[in-house]
């Protein structure tokens, strides 16, 4: 899933100063899972923003509002009936969600609430960490279903830098060696000699480098 | 021969071939390079000119390796996967063989985090071995990268880096198998302080022979006191100094241990002399090239042959 992380506060609070009137948006979805901008986050948000307005000697109108997926228009469609009750919007949904708004209510200034941080999934309660980077040409199918795209913090794709250290990356002592784990994983699985072969160097357009990237399925186009 | 590099010549005429180690100024100091060669010039086959190396700015190493050139001497041009995408690469490798450089070393290169410039972001389009892919492909095929044919292609004696400690261990001897396949021709490795573990590992290589497809040159790093040994053991990724080295340089006083780290060195070379498969030595005096004469003469490696 897509993680996120909210904001400080005082970075929040400096995009909707020079407003009275806000619409809280969060999303259902992924930054729900990580506790960064589902419905409870953005019930706390609200009370943070009202607390300091107080404490300031002010008074914020704020509309909570949740989506069921912030980065699909039908959904995002669902705000038109609160749209002008609000000065500017605050979402808390992943960059997707906030582009989606920014496209339907062209009017409306949007802002984000998260900083969006990275595809991964959940290694313990609490704790989430980068597994994917989408490079749009999965390898995983001949490193032992371990990526060393997004966790080698040099991407390499024939084996392991000089910097391993007890199986973990040069780069700080809670990252994995990649592969470190590739290897172990490949003895595992009896499949050793596969580390020999040469990965060629990769086509990087598919994971960005040909420009912004679009799926197009004709079998589902309207 | 594949290239006109000395370092080539000096391998195949089967002497222990020399090299060295110079890292170019944190300024526009030509001078400070040309001090460093001068040092060096009369006791190594080839000196490697480093590549921004530990992700610190520097002048470039094309351009510090010109002027190593340009005074007789014979630069290994050091380049690495970080700083630079295939364009930029391939664009430096025929710029520095237009001024006559024809060695090589490929590196994927420190992490920007150990550097001066932690917040930028590292390339790493290609991976080192990939590189060594490319070079080979520029002076065999006489073609790019992406297969458009070069005109005038720039042949390079081809070198990379290994190291027999990092984790794991059983990997090393594969990864270098994997260099050889890639194009290396020679390859130096990390600084040796547990020969015995050096030692197992060239058994494995000899066993595999490897020792036939590659020149493996022996990295040598002589220790100015027991706090840098210490602190190679403890804070370089991928150092394996043992105890009784850290010991035997803590057993003698304070203004002796510079001696003893330079004898330590020459014994080190002494006794990988012997060892099937060891074709010279790499020595890294870091910040401390007027002790390379020294060592190499002490070891018994001067004169150089003249090839």
């Amino acid at each position: 899933m897509i993680t996120a992380e909210q904001k400080p506060l005082k970075e929040i609070i400096d995009y909707i100063s020079p407003y009275d009137r806000i619409l809280l948006v969060g999303c259902n979805e992924c930054v729900t899972v990580c506790a960064a901008g589902g419905r409870k986050e953005v019930g706390l948000l609200a009370s943070a923003l009202h607390l300091h307005c107080l404490k300031q000697g002010k008074t914020l109108d704020i509309k909570e509002i949740t989506l069921e997926r912030q980065c699909d228009p039908e959904y995002v469609e669902e705000l038109v009936s609160s749209i002008d009750s609000a000065d500017a919007i605050l979402s808390m949904a992943c960059g997707c969600g906030v582009q989606t708004i920014a496209e339907r209510y062209r009017e409306k200034p949007v802002f984000p609430a998260v900083n969006t941080k990275f595809m991964g999934a959940s290694e313990a309660q609490g704790i989430w960490a980068e597994r994917c980077q989408g490079c749009g040409d999965c390898l995983l199918g001949i490193t032992g279903g371990i990526c060393p795209v997004a966790r080698c913090s040099k991407h390499l794709l024939n084996g392991p830098c000089g910097g391993t250290s007890y199986g973990k990356c040069e780069v700080a002592p809670d990252i994995d060696c990649a592969w470190c784990l590739i290897w172990e994983r490949l003895k595992a699985l009896g499949m050793e000699k596969r580390y020999e072969e040469i990965m060629e160097a990769k086509d990087w357009r598919p994971a960005g480098g040909g420009g912004p990237r679009k799926i197009i399925r004709e079998d589902l186009s309207l | 021969m594949k290239t006109e590099s000395k370092l080539e010549r000096v391998l195949a005429s089967g002497n222990l071939a020399v090299t060295s180690e110079c890292g170019p100024p944190r300024g526009a100091l030509p001078e400070k390079i040309k001090e460093k060669a001068n040092l060096l010039k009369d006791h190594i086959d080839a000196v490697n000119v480093t590549d921004n190396q530990t992700a610190m700015v520097r002048m470039s190493s094309c351009a510090a390796s010109i002027i190593i050139k340009q005074m007789g001497l014979d630069p290994i041009l050091q380049m690495v996967s970080r700083d630079r995408n295939r364009l930029a690469m391939q664009a430096d490798i025929i710029g520095a063989y237009s001024f006559g450089i024809n060695t090589m070393l490929c590196l994927s290169g420190d992490h920007p985090k150990f550097g001066d410039h932690p917040n930028a972001k590292g390339v790493f389009d290609l991976d080192s071995i990939q590189m060594l892919q490319t070079v080979r492909k520029m002076r065999d095929e006489g073609k790019f990268q992406g297969g458009a044919d070069i005109l005038n292609a720039p042949k390079m004696f081809i070198g990379a880096a290994a190291n027999p400690f990092a984790d794991p261990f059983e990997l090393r001897v594969m990864r270098l198998a994997k260099k050889a396949k890639a194009g290396a021709d020679f390859v130096q490795t990390q600084c040796i302080f547990n020969l015995d573990k050096f030692e197992k590992y060239m058994e494995m290589v000899c066993d595999r022979g490897l020792d036939e497809q590659i020149h493996i040159l022996a990295g040598i790093t002589p220790m100015k006191s027991v706090g840098m040994a210490r602190y190679m053991k403890n804070k370089v990724p991928g150092m394996d100094v043992p105890d009784e080295v850290i010991d035997r340089m803590a057993g003698v006083p304070k203004e002796k241990q510079a001696e003893e780290g330079i004898k330590i060195a020459v014994e080190s070379i002494e006794r990988l002399k012997q060892v099937k498969g060891v074709h010279g030595f790499h020595i890294m005096a870091i910040e401390w090239e007027e002790k390379v004469p020294e060592i190499v003469e002490k070891a018994g490696l001067f004169p150089r042959p003249v090839v």
